[in-house]
């Protein structure tokens, strides 16, 4: 366990390495000249060559990553090139917009992905089974803009039960926030859910027909007794990795999902800050995004090697 | 406790029954779009950006059947050309990334050894990285256009399918008439094109499918973020994005396009899954 944590934990900075060499040079192949943009047309060569070299830009390349990455790490993230406020305030404030829709998103999805993966797996083959299964393929293939679009007309315009815009106004009560939120975390879990549904019935079917859950049906138990006690961990422990890998495509979505409900979040930041060509936001948005996705991805694995003592024992790697 | 339990014979039979019904059901509604793709100059009531100012935001009545939009535009007509675009980004992108994954699992799969290792962990490597940072960064730096919505979206499917793909080439691998092969004397070319490739059709099948509909995915909803086709495009999720602005107003603009794709990538995902289904029951 500790072996694994440590190759894990080593390997971090190696991806990060890999993910902002990238972030840099494809920022920095972004056409345009930043200098020649602050300062105009009209302006003189000699002025914006001057401005150039103030910036730091006729410095070569490697160096100038050498620097930008020392910034990043340091925290020195400077100024936003459109917005004009500094990048810290509106990266880690939007970070946090969407770390709240994200867990909200979240915490409807394990129960009812869990629930609806052990209602279809002990009910496998049969009407409940299939219903569960097209409905979460169905909805696992829809994007999130067309879920939430539906949503929208139903919940927002015909019925008109929720507000349309994610956005919380400053005051509002918890319950009234949660009504803003509820619709973008909706979409989510629509898209999300029938993955980690499919994981569960999957290995909910295997629990079911293992000789243990029918020593235990033979013993008298009854149905509930047996899924309660025999095939619910069985069952939903190997799902903990497919849970890793939705709540990285959840992210992802973010994007989407804040552009359709007007949320600020930082999907929608970085999104904004490429099509404004805001590079010091659009670098460090991504590279905050990257090191999100990274610590998912070794916490999903280290709940799945805590949860199953084979793993956690080191007997199968 | 599972009720009837069907083995062999008969299970075999009840998913190939579904699988029938799940095919012919998501395939017409594929051919459907793909007719309409082909033909819809032939088959809209009207031209899909001819404005007519004085019947904006028709509701849906007789004449225009899924009512206009702000500019007056039949949203019907424009659902019917919007399924062009969709429809030849998603091929292009599924037949590119599944040639390239492909090769890549075959070479890496059949070889082994180093180049195995560095090919897989390269795509690691990039599996890692996040695809929607990959994607806004891409296209913010090389513009919009639809070469770039193709190359990034086979990009991204290729790592998918190479790790299918040499999956499965470790499976045949191991099977004796690659042995015989091997023992008769073949090249590992005619061992990789001629024995172990075309047993990979049934995988690299199921790979493609899925990833078309995963690439209607991608497409939409660039498209939706103002990263693939312009605004003002009939595209399914160009049209989404432009007429959200007018959602309490006319809703029907919205849901017509989002129905459409809606419709694609679920007759999709039917298809991909049954054909998945049948690979498994054999």
């Amino acid at each position: 366990m500790r072996r694994f944590l440590l190759r894990r934990l080593a390997a971090i900075p190696l991806t990060l390495l890999v993910v902002s060499v990238l972030v840099f040079t494809a920022t920095e192949l972004i056409p345009g000249d930043v200098a020649r943009t602050i300062l105009g047309r009209e302006a003189s060569e000699a002025a914006v060559r001057d401005l150039r070299s103030q910036l730091g830009l006729d410095r070569p390349l490697p160096v100038r990553y050498a620097d930008w990455l020392h910034g990043f790490l340091t925290g020195q993230w400077g100024d936003s090139s459109t917005l004009r406020v500094p990048v810290r305030d509106l990266v880690l404030g939007r970070l946090g917009a969407s770390l709240l829709l994200a867990l909200l998103a979240f915490a409807l999805l394990v129960p009812v992905a869990v629930t609806l993966g052990l209602v279809a797996g002990v009910h496998h083959d049969r009407p409940a089974d299939r219903v569960i299964s097209v409905a979460s393929l169905a909805f696992g293939a829809t994007p999130e803009f067309v879920t939430g679009v539906v949503l929208l007309v139903v919940f927002a315009v015909r019925l008109r039960w929720l507000p349309a815009s994610a956005q919380i106004p400053p005051g509002a009560t918890p319950v009234q926030a949660l009504g803003h939120l509820l619709m973008p975390a909706l979409s989510l879990v629509l898209l999300c859910t029938g993955y980690v549904a499919r994981h569960v019935r999957a290995s909910t079917v295997t629990a079911v027909e293992s000789p243990y859950a029918r020593a235990a049906e033979l013993r008298g138990l009854t149905r509930v007794q047996v899924v309660r006690r025999h095939v619910l961990r069985n069952a939903t422990i190997p799902a903990t990795s497919a849970l890793g890998v939705q709540l990285q495509f959840l992210l992802g979505s973010l994007v989407t999902v804040e552009l359709l409900f007007n949320y600020p979040g930082i999907g929608a930041l970085l999104l904004r800050s490429a099509v404004d060509k805001d590079l010091p936001t659009l670098q460090t948005t991504a590279m905050v995004l990257g090191c999100l996705y990274m610590l998912i991805f070794l916490g999903a694995d280290l709940v799945y090697r805590l949860l199953d003592p084979r793993v956690r024992l080191g007997s199968a790697s | 406790m599972t009720g009837l339990v069907l083995t062999g014979a008969a299970r075999r039979a009840r998913i190939a029954g579904r699988s029938r019904v799940a095919l012919a059901i998501g395939g017409s509604i594929i051919l459907a779009w793909v007719a309409i793709a082909l033909l819809w100059p032939h088959l809209v009531p009207y031209d899909p950006d001819l404005q007519d100012p004085l019947r904006r935001f028709t509701p849906p009545q007789a004449g225009h059947w899924l009512g206009t939009d702000q500019f007056g535009r039949d949203t019907f007509s424009r659902m019917l050309a919007g399924a062009r675009p969709v429809l030849s980004v998603a091929p292009l992108a599924t037949g590119l990334g599944t040639l390239a994954g492909t090769v890549i699992g075959l070479v890496a799969g059949t070889l082994g050894g180093l180049v195995e290792e560095f090919t897989m962990r390269a795509l690691d490597a990039v599996v890692v990285f996040p695809t929607i940072i990959a994607v806004v960064l891409f296209v913010a730096l090389a513009g919009r256009s639809t070469t770039v919505v193709v190359l990034v979206i086979a990009a991204s499917f290729t790592t998918i399918v190479a790790r299918s793909v040499r999956a499965a080439t470790l499976v045949e691998r191991e099977k004796a008439y690659v042995e015989a092969a091997r023992l008769r004397g073949e090249r590992r070319r005619s061992l990789m094109l001629r024995e172990i490739l075309p047993n990979l059709a049934p995988t690299v099948l199921v790979e493609a499918t899925s990833r078309f509909g995963d690439a209607i995915f991608a497409a939409a909803t660039l498209s939706f973020l103002g990263l693939g086709q312009p605004p003002g495009s009939p595209e399914w999720g160009a049209s989404v994005s432009d007429n959200r602005t007018w959602l309490q107003l006319a809703p029907w603009t919205v849901l017509a396009p989002a129905l459409a794709i809606a419709s694609l990538v679920v007759a999709t995902a039917l298809v991909a899954d049954a054909l998945r289904h049948r690979r498994e029951a054999r």
